[in-house]
């Protein structure tokens, strides 16, 4: 199947001389939620800012939707919708003012119901009337979520869409994304919460530096690249680890009640039936093991603090 | 879609509903500045030099007038139309937007030329209360005031793409336009200029723009209709080349 979005040899460098994004290979398929994943400053913003146009290239191509966004910028513009990560808005716009503005500057004619749908999908359907500048932070991120989608679009850039928002909005907000989702949209998203990746992302890349250094299906990431932690509840504290078991990166929690062992999923031995074989044959007793899968977050850390090379 | 007319003319209404929202003060003010000229030039002045080149100087004043308020509005409308958006963030929506350049350039500069026109007819009208005024060539007249809307416009909306602060946006209009519509023979003859200086004022490319407007109330101008309109185009066309290369190169636009 032919991407929704395809970028190719996509280079970025600022008039100061950093260079933003480097060679950036992607393909985004039509129809999946990508989570974009990396620290503040690794390229994501300008990624999205070339694709949607407020950034110039250094070179390098992207297509969307099959067309060039340089050169068929019309036809390319006009299936995105993008939500920015700064609260950028009109003060003096009513709500349904400035949904209404978006859709016509996107090309399409005037389609009030469709308008008021996307408000009350929004909760801002009660404040279509009210002007931006009396709205709360939570509620202007809501405007612009509408504003991008009042042209209908196909992709949907959301940049940091849940960063500074309370619980509760952040809920909508993912459900909302799930329905749009179903409805056909491609998503992709920036995000500094990785449990919202976890939660809702297909794909999952990450980004750091100006490289994408890794993209993966999230399942089979967290399950490559994910780290086990056996956690072993003993009978009685112990104050030091015995030499014995020196072989083993031990170490001692709960003030030596626990002893956690991490192991690597993939490795032909985890070790671990060596290490209880040799904890009985010391008489070091347990009352009950648990085994934890890593989260997202860990694998994380784990990639962006590793170069490039090794993680993948 | 060749040409993404609901985008333009989303902006045009969205620039003259930010128009809409100061309608008192744009409309008043120029009403009362122009009673105000009226009073001290026509009547304090006027008493005393009744005519310039056969023309009761209450009259003579007035294209000048229309156009002093018509190049700084022209400048201040435009410059801030664009200018907003990159200081309030929102400009990523156009940017991002499925519009040309030239549309951007239509919408924007259509919507401060509209209001432009209209306050030139305001002030038209207001001159009536004072001074008895006959239009030689109402229609030149007319394209004249377009053509003068649509250039300043123009080069109000490079100023606001230029600007980096509001005191930039100001520093053009109050410091270089003011100044040079004042000497460029707004409420006086350049006749009426020593010979040195009238050579000097000749380099006021502003002279030009005046003279052409006046032409087309009483037939006759400081320099001949064409040189006016050969002049007026020239500044209109060096706007559009400088304002294709901003949008070209993105700058102070894009990074």
């Amino acid at each position: 199947m032919q991407p929704i979005i395809s970028i190719s040899n996509l280079t970025k460098t600022y008039k100061s001389g950093h260079q933003a994004l480097k060679r950036v290979d992607l393909d985004i398929r039509k129809g999946e939620i990508f989570a974009l994943l990396g620290p503040n400053g690794a390229g994501k913003t300008t990624m999205i800012s070339i694709i949607c146009g407020i950034v110039n290239p250094s070179s390098g191509t992207v297509t969307a939707d099959g067309h060039d966004i340089v050169r068929d910028f019309r036809a390319a513009r006009t299936k995105i919708g993008l939500v920015p990560q700064e609260l950028h808005t009109d003060s003096f716009e009513t709500v349904m003012a400035t949904v209404t503005f978006s859709r016509g500057l996107f090309g399409k004619a005037p389609h009030p119901a469709h308008i008021e749908k996307i408000l009350k999908d929004l909760s801002l359907w009660e404040k279509r009337n009210t002007k931006i500048q009396e709205l709360s932070g939570g509620m202007k991120r809501r405007v612009m979520i509408a504003k991008a989608l009042s042209h209908e679009p196909q992709i949907l850039f959301l940049d940091e869409p849940t960063a500074g928002v309370d619980v509760e909005l952040r809920r909508d907000m993912w459900g909302l994304v799930r329905e749009l989702r179903e409805s056909g949209v491609t998503i992709i998203l920036t995000t500094h919460y990785i449990e919202e990746a976890e939660e809702m992302a297909d794909r999952i890349g990450v980004i750091t530096k100006g490289e994408l250094i890794l993209v993966e299906d999230k399942s089979v990431l967290m399950q490559k690249l994910g780290r086990k932690t056996l956690t072993l509840n003993l009978s009685e504290p112990m104050t030091t680890i015995p030499a014995e078991l020196g072989e083993w990166a031990l170490t001692l929690k709960a003030d030596g009640n626990e002893l956690e062992y991490v192991f690597d999923t993939n490795a032909e031995r985890t070790g671990i039936p060596s290490l209880l074989r040799r904890m009985s044959d010391l008489g070091i007793a347990f009352k009950d093991l648990n085994t934890r899968q890593s989260s997202l977050e860990e694998i994380f850390v784990n990639l962006v603090h590793t170069p490039a090379g090794e993680a993948s | 879609m060749m040409f993404n007319r609901h985008a333009v003319w989303s902006i045009y209404k969205f620039e003259i509903a930010r128009f809409g929202r100061t309608i008192l003060t744009s409309l008043l003010t120029p009403v009362i500045t122009t009673s105000l000229y009226f009073i001290v030039f026509g009547s304090a002045i006027g008493s005393r030099m009744t005519e310039v080149g056969g023309v009761p100087y209450g009259a003579f004043i007035v294209p000048g007038l229309i156009m002093l308020s018509m190049f700084t509005e022209s400048i201040s409308n435009a410059s801030f139309g664009i200018y907003m958006p990159k200081w309030a963030g929102t400009i990523y929506e156009l940017l991002s937007a499925p519009v040309s350049p030239f549309e951007t350039v239509v919408a924007y500069v259509g919507a401060a030329a509209t209001k432009s026109l209209l306050l030139g007819l305001v002030i038209f009208a207001t001159a009536h209360l004072f001074v008895d005024v006959q239009v030689a060539h109402p229609l030149l007249m007319l394209g004249f005031m377009v053509l003068i809307a649509a250039t300043f416009c123009l080069f109000g909306f490079i100023i606001g793409i230029w600007a980096k602060s509001f005191e930039q946006l100001q520093v053009v209009p109050l410091l270089i336009v003011m100044p040079m519509t004042f000497l460029g023979g707004a409420f006086y003859s350049i006749d009426m200029l020593p010979a040195a200086w009238r050579t000097v004022a000749l380099f006021n490319p502003i002279v030009y723009l005046i003279s052409g407007f006046r032409w087309t109330f009483f037939g006759k101008g400081d320099v001949a209709i064409g040189i006016s309109l050969a002049a007026t185009c020239g500044f209109l066309a060096i706007c559009l080349v400088i304002i294709s290369w901003m949008f070209k190169t993105g700058y102070r636009l894009k990074n």
